[in-house]
């Protein structure tokens, strides 16, 4: 989808197959093909996707519904990530969406109403947006690091939902809002829907204009970028403003997706789930180029790899290493290094043949 | 570069919140000397029992109706001054809130401990100082229990144990697929849970097919129900640790087009509003009380501590249990 560089200069000397093996995305997409092939040799109707209650449904439908809230942060976090940032707050953020979209459906009348549901995703969306805008102003305009300044909302933002919901989980009954994370939409998981658009989205708006060029020019060198006439302040300001408000929608749909507003728990760790996803997916954490379609595979990675737990029965005594393990090897195959190796074996191992052909 | 700004912020961080504490600590300590002063004054017309009590932290709604019941009992009618501190789930901040109640000189310290272990060095302290300790909901895991009076809180592995008896008598026989959603990995109430309803179910033909952690939460509790009706096709029985991983497997149910509390049955533990609603709703089977309510013998135990009676060094909390008709008759008066 979006493009990927850095081949062109090899691929004079590379055949076909091995062009589709350079390709960043190609281990990762590896990775996600090998664990749905676990998951098939455990469950082996696993791939099936059946048609129950007029929708889809199945565990790749599972898998596309899960990976909605991760996709949404996943994405705000590429576009902070590329400017050299970091956003380690999307967690809280996540957690301040659900908390203040559920204690408005519940303390309404009607909670059940559609106008309900609306002004209260409208209320949360808009302070995390706001929320963003905080990280924004602490990174370019006082120029705290981004680590440092995300930090601050990370640490108090639980603690903001907390006092939001008094403590307890909130937990509503609301049709119109369970739509967002349970429904489904001509056969398919709104919660999915929304993400994919969201993605479709940014991918246009990144790889149509010029806005995924400055992005990027601004993580590989922001003064530079300035002085060419990039307005490097803004475009900071603004992905931190994005990741605030994907990270809020996010929360909504997690909220909505058990009906309750749980302060400690909810999108907890989700700032390194997004991280390792816009890794895998091979964007560089030292900014600059980075690799939306990347994202998307390294989020199915995730999503994948919990339901493989489950599936493959994984004793959950080892499930936290059982998880390193995938990622480990997932980015050493990523790493230029490894990669190099690889690819300076396999032409030695090619030189051979060539000079007999020729 | 990022990682020793992280370091050195971090350090300020705890820095800047130790001071906070200290200040919170000092107040404190200014307001009991005032009140005791008084009372010595007042040549103890009715002796009020000072007790320090340090919460493992806010987490769930559980911990909320625990910590309410015991600000609401050990008041100033109930003859007691309560100075009572949130851990925040961090052991520092709970051993930091202990010394400085040793150094308040309360007559009584109580705490839920975050962790089992790592406690000697500061019940040492408080045997040093004479001062009672008394533990609520968990337990320390100490070889000296001199170190402690006595331990209030729910049995876990009974706990498990009345939910599985409860399903062997009511579905032995039909050879019921049984899939577990535990709690924490490692917390001492996921384990307890799993032991006593294995333990319970032996000799039955309930089988346990699989067993996952779902954190004791509803996202991860739904996460894995939907893994496990992806593996399985014939799940007889849900049992979950806790009820927000039960109302998690709900809504995976629901999405797969079957009927909770019918097509598969579920139990659950803590019986929590929400899970009590559900079970009113019939969408869960059974639910398995853990009793928040520590409140009313915690101030029966620090009284007879004061008073010089012997007390029991292990206090087990009554947990009822309820089926669905319990449940709508017991819903309208729950406290939690």
């Amino acid at each position: 989808m979006s493009p990927t560089t850095g081949t062109r200069s090899r691929t004079d000397y590379s055949g076909g197959l091995s062009r589709v093996v350079r390709h960043p995305l190609f281990w990762p997409l590896v990775a996600l093909a090998v664990l749905l092939l676990a998951n098939t040799v455990y469950s082996p109707d696993f791939l099936a996707i059946s048609v129950l209650d007029g929708h889809l449904f199945g565990a790749p439908i599972d898998i596309l519904r899960n990976s909605a809230p991760l996709l949404l942060v996943a994405l705000g976090m590429t576009l902070v990530i590329a400017t050299r940032g970091i956003d380690l707050s999307v967690g809280a953020t996540v957690a301040i969406a659900g908390a203040v979209s559920l204690s408005f459906i519940a303390s309404s009348p009607n909670p059940g109403a559609v106008s309900t549901v609306l002004v209260a995703m409208g209320i949360a969306l808009l302070l995390c947006l706001f929320l963003g805008v905080w990280n924004g102003l602490l990174v370019s305009v006082v120029g705290i690091q981004p680590i440092i300044a995300t930090l601050i909302l990370m640490t108090a933002g639980r603690g903001i939902a907390m006092l939001i919901t008094e403590g307890q989980i909130t937990t509503v009954t609301s049709a119109p809002f369970k739509t967002l994370g349970s429904g489904f939409w001509l056969g398919l998981p709104v919660a999915a829907l929304v993400a994919l658009g969201v993605y479709a989205l940014v991918a246009a708006l990144t790889r149509r204009t010029a806005l995924g060029m400055l992005v990027e020019s601004v993580g590989i060198n922001p003064s530079a970028s300035r002085l060419a006439g990039v307005k490097a302040r803004t475009i900071v300001w603004t992905v931190f403003a994005l990741s605030g408000l994907f990270s809020g929608l996010a929360g909504l749909i997690l909220a909505s997706n058990v009906m309750a507003a749980d302060a400690n728990n909810a999108g907890l760790f989700i700032e390194l789930d997004a991280i390792l996803a816009v890794v895998i997916g091979g964007t560089s954490l030292q900014g600059g180029k980075f690799s939306l379609s990347g994202t998307l595979v390294g989020v199915f990675i995730i999503t994948t790899l919990t339901l493989t737990v489950t599936i493959v029965g994984v004793s959950p005594l080892v499930t936290p290493l059982f998880k390193a393990v995938v990622v480990i090897a997932v980015t050493l195959l990523q790493s230029p290094v490894v990669r190099e190796k690889l690819a300076a074996r396999s032409r030695r191992r090619a030189a051979r043949p060539e000079e007999v052909a020729a | 570069m990022f990682s020793s700004t992280r370091r050195r912020t971090a350090g300020a961080m705890i820095a800047s919140l130790a001071v906070l504490g200290l200040a919170a600590c000092s107040s404190e300590q200014a307001s009991t000397d005032a009140g005791s002063d008084s009372g010595d004054t007042g040549s103890a017309a009715e002796e009020t029992i000072s007790i320090g009590f340090s919460q493992v932290g806010a987490e769930s709604g559980w911990r909320a109706a625990n910590t309410k019941s015991i600000q609401d009992t050990l008041t100033q009618e109930n003859g007691f001054d309560l100075s009572f501190s949130d851990a925040q789930q961090k052991q520092e901040n709970q051993i930091q809130a202990l010394r400085s109640y040793i150094q308040q000189g309360v007559d009584v310290l109580a705490f839920s401990p975050v962790v089992e272990t790592g406690w000697d060095a500061v019940l040492e302290e408080a045997k040093a100082a004479d001062i009672p300790v008394i533990l609520t909901d968990r337990a320390v895991d100490s070889d000296d229990d001199s170190l402690y009076e006595s331990f209030i809180g729910s049995d876990f592995v009974l706990e498990g144990e009345t939910a599985g008896e409860w399903a062997v008598e009511q579905y032995d026989g039909e050879g019921y697929q049984v899939v577990e959603l535990q709690g924490t990995t490692g917390a001492a109430p996921a384990i307890d849970r799993k032991a006593g309803f294995e333990t319970a179910i032996e000799g039955s033909d309930l089988e346990i097919i699989d067993s996952q952690t779902g954190n004791f939460t509803r996202t991860e509790g739904k996460q894995v129900m939907e893994g496990f009706l992806q593996k399985y096709d014939d799940i007889d029985l849900v049992y979950a640790h806790n009820d927000d991983m039960g109302l998690g497997a709900i809504e995976a149910i629901e999405a797969a087009g079957m009927v909770p509390g019918e097509d598969i049955k579920i139990i659950t533990v803590d019986a929590v509003k929400d899970g009590m609603q559900a079970l009113a709703d019939g969408k869960i089977n059974y639910i398995v009380e853990c009793n928040p309510l520590l409140g009313p013998d915690l101030a029966d135990v620090a009284k007879k501590v004061i008073a010089g009676e012997s007390v029991e060094k292990r206090i087990v909390v009554k947990d009822e249990a309820f089926d669905q008709e319990a449940a709508v008759e017991a819903l309208p008066s729950r406290e939690y």
